[in-house]
């Protein structure tokens, strides 16, 4: 029994142990032919380099951009201060880099939570079915059809000595950052749960999962050992593209003074004076909102390469 | 048929009460409470006072029956007393309904149009130029943070340009019928780019789909007019689950209504939910949120019944 | 002897989702009040069209689905929630689909030793050894073991499949159509595979498939379904020689034969009725050319011949063939 599969593997031994990379690698080629993909990949690069050095220039200008200096507010762009200050006479470049460090934090951080509860719920709704799918779905059909943001605002505004936090806690920076994160991941993981039990529907009926079931696997093991990994594509693009959408609910949430609160810098809340400043600074109206906008495209773009990459149907373009 | 209407009314307001016990659980959560906001403004009001005055609203109360009060009296048609307006909640939110509907209905129509159009010419040669510089725009459009879109829009036209106003509903001494028009334009405008790059998204994949079918394929063949088979074929076939998907994002729609009211000052819904948590107006902020999920829970009961209606392959059974 | 398998009055129905408005709550029963069992060595042959219940069958067998009524048992003891782990382990699957069948994303070394995982059998090292041996067994090279399903064909696949079956040292394998998705002459080759390791491990087989001609090879007894519900049962050569019920006649009319050139065309007429509704009756006499007034009344009992007493029909004129 010479199948030409075999005669191949055989020809090439080192074939078969980098299957599961070959796989990678097939999809990488692809992604490449994807321009937006590969134009966003740099941009997003180039993003995360930016935020990240800004403590090293920072120390490099010798400044401090969290100390306030009445005294030169809204100065011009110099030598010192390259893209000028802001309201409270910071370093507008500085702002915006550290800015960038937190909007981009709670993006990551809120998307892996908020995926993670969609992940659990969507596996569970797929796998199990019945009474219990039919009551998630029904949860997730409500919670899409809120108007969020509203809510969102509601949420942020709650007083967390109510909720038994401690008074200390409550008014820390801490928790501001971490209010924001829960409550973004909150309401922001309904696509990624429908996602997740359409994929699990498709995959619990494939015979290798039925296999495992025949020898006595269990539910927890059958997920994470057989759906789990087969649905890691498309779960992967939806983590990608929750990211914008909570970039983007991040910066409205500070713009409107319930998000990141000052002087920790966002992007979102460097806007907050932005009836001021469109007057009397207009370059300061537009460079945090331009990197959202930079940073949330990117990302969408990024999504769409790898769509096309991991998606076998998909022709060149 | 008459069956299924029945259940989704049903499950509506289903939905809706439960939604009206958590909004009102979580407006009890926020800081302060009416009577100690009462009472900071009149000095020397002892706390025994302030005791007993709480025990007269039945603030010391649980919530369940606080809860079970409110509902009675709103299903009554009493809302309550606006704290900041002074007047009752009824009469604030009225205007401030039909200013939103207003905004809302005039962006979707245009939305729905414009993403029709470009949706439509960039499905007809997929990966064509036309196809890529609408998709930049539609990806501009899902990634834009709508406050720094409208913000920019202020800044060329109103501020740079003079050619319309920045804000308010009317002019002082004016009002008529072209000078809120013009007070209209930038933020229906804002709106309608905000939501267009989602829309055409629809579109386009759905066009794309239908244009693939073999029907449409065969009438091609045939030599039916281009334009024709377009129109007649296409268009019909996609435009029932699109246009459903449009009015299911109502919920989104309100979000950025809230967004552009509060950077135009236009009094709205979505500004007077805003401006009510920002000053601890919670009568006011909660029949504004409920009217807010009202007002999308609708326009989903619509959207799934029109669905129903209009697609025969969909059994009401 | 007691038995290795046995299946007592099976039942399987699937409740159908209720209507809105009035109607009684139909169920359809996909298999119905089954009796059957399988010596230890022995292969039983469940015969029928797509939709006679086959597949459902072998499920209950295997553990994947309770029956509505009636019960299996392995070695006399019921098999249920409590002693899953022995069902587990003593009775293994093996699918139609070999693409289907191995998880895309595990090395064959792991899917092989995956029922030993499952039920915890032996370290890591031994769970390795194991495969190592078994992939050797169902004639793969060794080097498969580091390889990933999408490297095989349609035949390897089907090896590596029986090799993860044999892995816990079942004493019986549901064979689901295992050969039907493979190419004619594969199928030669693994139904080989079947019978050279069912003499090596004494296993007993529940072998399932709609073609008479497969089972001719490797069946000692043979059991034809029709509606859910076993309508002939007997040896291999008594079914092949002297069908007792028409439509054991006629799937062996419809079959094709090596010798003859070409198939007989006298397939059977019609087509199945569905299981929601079944005839009143014999479920068989819609199409049956034997069929009387009788047939459309009374449902003939399942009972043994009075020549042949392990040869079973439901018929009313079963003697008469």
């Amino acid at each position: 029994m010479t199948d030409v599969a075999t005669e191949a593997a055989l020809a090439h031994p080192s074939r078969g142990i980098h299957a599961a990379q070959s796989v990678w690698s097939l999809r990488w080629r692809r992604f490449r032919h994807h321009r937006g993909g590969m134009a966003s990949l740099v941009i997003l690069a180039l993003l995360v380099l930016f935020c990240l050095s800004a403590y090293p220039l920072e120390r490099y200008l010798g400044l401090d951009s969290n100390t306030t200096d009445l005294l030169s507010r809204y100065d011009p762009p110099s030598a010192t201060h390259w893209l000028g200050t802001d309201e409270g006479g910071r370093d507008e470049l500085l702002r915006l880099m550290y800015g960038g460090q937190i909007s981009l934090l709670v993006g990551l951080l809120a998307t892996v939570i908020g995926g993670g509860i969609g992940v659990s719920l969507g596996l569970l709704a797929g796998y199990f079915g019945g009474k219990l799918d039919s009551f998630l779905m029904r949860l997730t059909d409500g919670v899409i059809a809120l108007p969020l943001l509203p809510l969102l605002i509601v949420l942020a505004a709650l007083d967390l000595t109510k909720l038994g936090f401690s008074s200390e806690f409550a008014h820390s920076g801490a928790a501001g950052f971490w209010r924001i994160v829960v409550i973004i991941a909150l309401v922001d993981w309904t696509a990624i749960a429908r996602l997740v039990r359409a994929a699990t529907l498709a995959v619990k009926e494939r015979d290798y999962v039925v296999a495992a079931r025949a020898s006595g696997a269990g539910a927890f093991y059958t997920m994470t050992t057989h759906v789990l990994p087969n649905i890691v594509t498309p779960i992967i693009v939806a983590f990608t593209l929750t990211v914008g959408r909570v970039i983007l609910f991040e910066s409205v949430l500070s713009f409107l003074g319930f998000g990141i609160v000052p002087p920790t810098p966002s992007w979102g809340n460097m806007l907050n004076n932005a009836q001021e400043l469109v007057t009397t600074a207009p370059a300061l109206a537009i460079y945090p909102g331009l990197l959202i906008f930079i940073t949330v495209i990117a990302v969408n773009f990024l999504g769409d390469g790898m769509q096309h990459a991991f998606d076998p149907r998909s022709e060149r373009r | 048929m008459f069956g299924f209407v029945l259940r989704r009314i049903g499950q509506t307001l289903v939905v809706l009460l439960i939604m009206s016990f958590i909004i009102y659980g979580l407006i009890g959560l926020m800081p302060g409470d009416p009577i100690d906001i009462m009472a900071a403004s009149m000095p020397g009001v002892t706390p025994e006072v302030v005791a007993k005055l709480k025990a007269i609203y039945g603030l010391d109360q649980p919530l369940m029956l606080r809860y079970w009060r409110w509902l009675m009296a709103a299903l009554q048609g009493d809302l309550g007393f606006s704290r900041t307006h002074s007047q009752p909640v009824l009469e604030v939110l009225t205007p401030a309904l039909w200013q939103t509907c207003k905004l809302m209905i005039s962006s979707f129509v245009l939305s729905v149009v414009a993403a029709l159009i470009l949706g439509i010419v960039s499905a007809l040669r997929p990966g064509g130029l036309v196809d890529s510089v609408v998709s930049l725009f539609a990806f501009a459009g899902i990634s834009v943070p709508v406050f720094w879109l409208a913000l920019v829009l202020i800044l060329t036209f109103a501020v740079a340009l003079h050619w319309l106003p920045a804000s308010g509903m009317s002019n002082v001494g004016d009002g008529g019928f072209m000078d809120q028009v013009r007070h209209l334009t930038l933020p229906v405008l804002t709106l309608m780019l905000a939501n267009t790059g989602q829309f055409t998204r629809y579109v386009r994949a759905a066009m794309i789909e239908t244009l693939r079918m073999d029907f449409v394929r065969t009438a091609w063949a045939k030599g039916a007019d281009a334009w024709r088979v377009v129109i007649v074929h296409g268009l019909r076939n996609a435009l029932i689950p699109v246009v459903t998907i449009m009015a299911l994002s109502f919920g989104t729609l309100f979000s950025g209504a809230l967004v552009t009211e509060t950077m135009f000052a236009q009094q709205g819904m979505g500004k007077m939910i805003y401006d009510s948590i920002l000053s601890n107006d919670f009568n006011l902020a909660l029949s504004g949120l409920l009217f807010a999920t009202l007002i999308t829970l609708l326009s989903n009961l619509a959207a799934d019944l029109a669905y129903g209606w209009l697609d025969p392959r969909i059994s009401l059974g | 002897m007691q038995a290795l398998l046995s299946i007592e009055n099976v039942s399987v129905s699937f409740p159908q989702p209720k209507r809105l408005f009035g109607g009684p709550r139909v169920s359809l029963r996909a298999v119905d009040d089954v009796c059957a069992e399988i010596a230890e060595g022995e292969t039983l042959a469940l015969v029928g069209e797509s939709g006679s219940g086959k597949t459902t069958l072998g499920h209950v067998v295997a553990g994947l689905r309770k029956p509505s009524a009636g019960r299996v048992r392995l070695r006399g003891a019921e098999l249920n929630r409590n002693n899953r782990a022995l069902a587990g382990r003593a009775i293994q699957i093996v699918f139609q689909d070999p693409f289907s069948a191995l998880d895309p994303r595990m090395p064959v070394s792991d899917i092989v030793a995956e029922p030993l995982r499952i039920q915890g059998i032996g370290g890591k090292k031994e769970r390795r050894e194991r495969a190592a041996v078994l992939v050797e067994e169902v004639g793969l090279p060794a080097d498969a073991l580091n390889r990933y399903p999408h490297e095989f064909s349609g035949g390897q696949r089907q090896r590596i499949a029986i090799a993860r079956a044999l892995a816990p040292a079942p004493e019986l394998i549901v064979a689901d159509e295992p050969l039907s998705a493979l190419d004619v002459s594969i199928q030669s080759q693994i139904l080989n595979l079947f019978r050279d390791i069912q003499k090596r491990e004494k296993l007993s087989y529940l072998f399932i498939s709609h073609d008479l001609g497969v089972v001719e090879h490797l069946a000692d007894r043979v059991a034809v379904l029709y509606l859910g519900r076993v309508i002939e049962l007997a040896r291999r050569e008594d079914i092949f020689t002297h069908p007792a019920h028409p439509y054991t006649r006629a799937l062996l009319d419809s079959m094709p034969r090596i010798g003859t050139g070409r198939r007989r065309k006298r397939s059977i007429g019609g087509e199945m009725p569905s299981p929601l509704d079944p005839p009143p009756g014999c479920v068989f006499h819609p199409r049956c050319p034997l069929a009387q007034d009788i047939c459309r009344k009374v449902v003939p009992r399942f009972e043994p011949l009075a020549a042949r007493p392990s040869h079973s029909a439901a018929c009313h004129f079963k003697e008469q063939a």
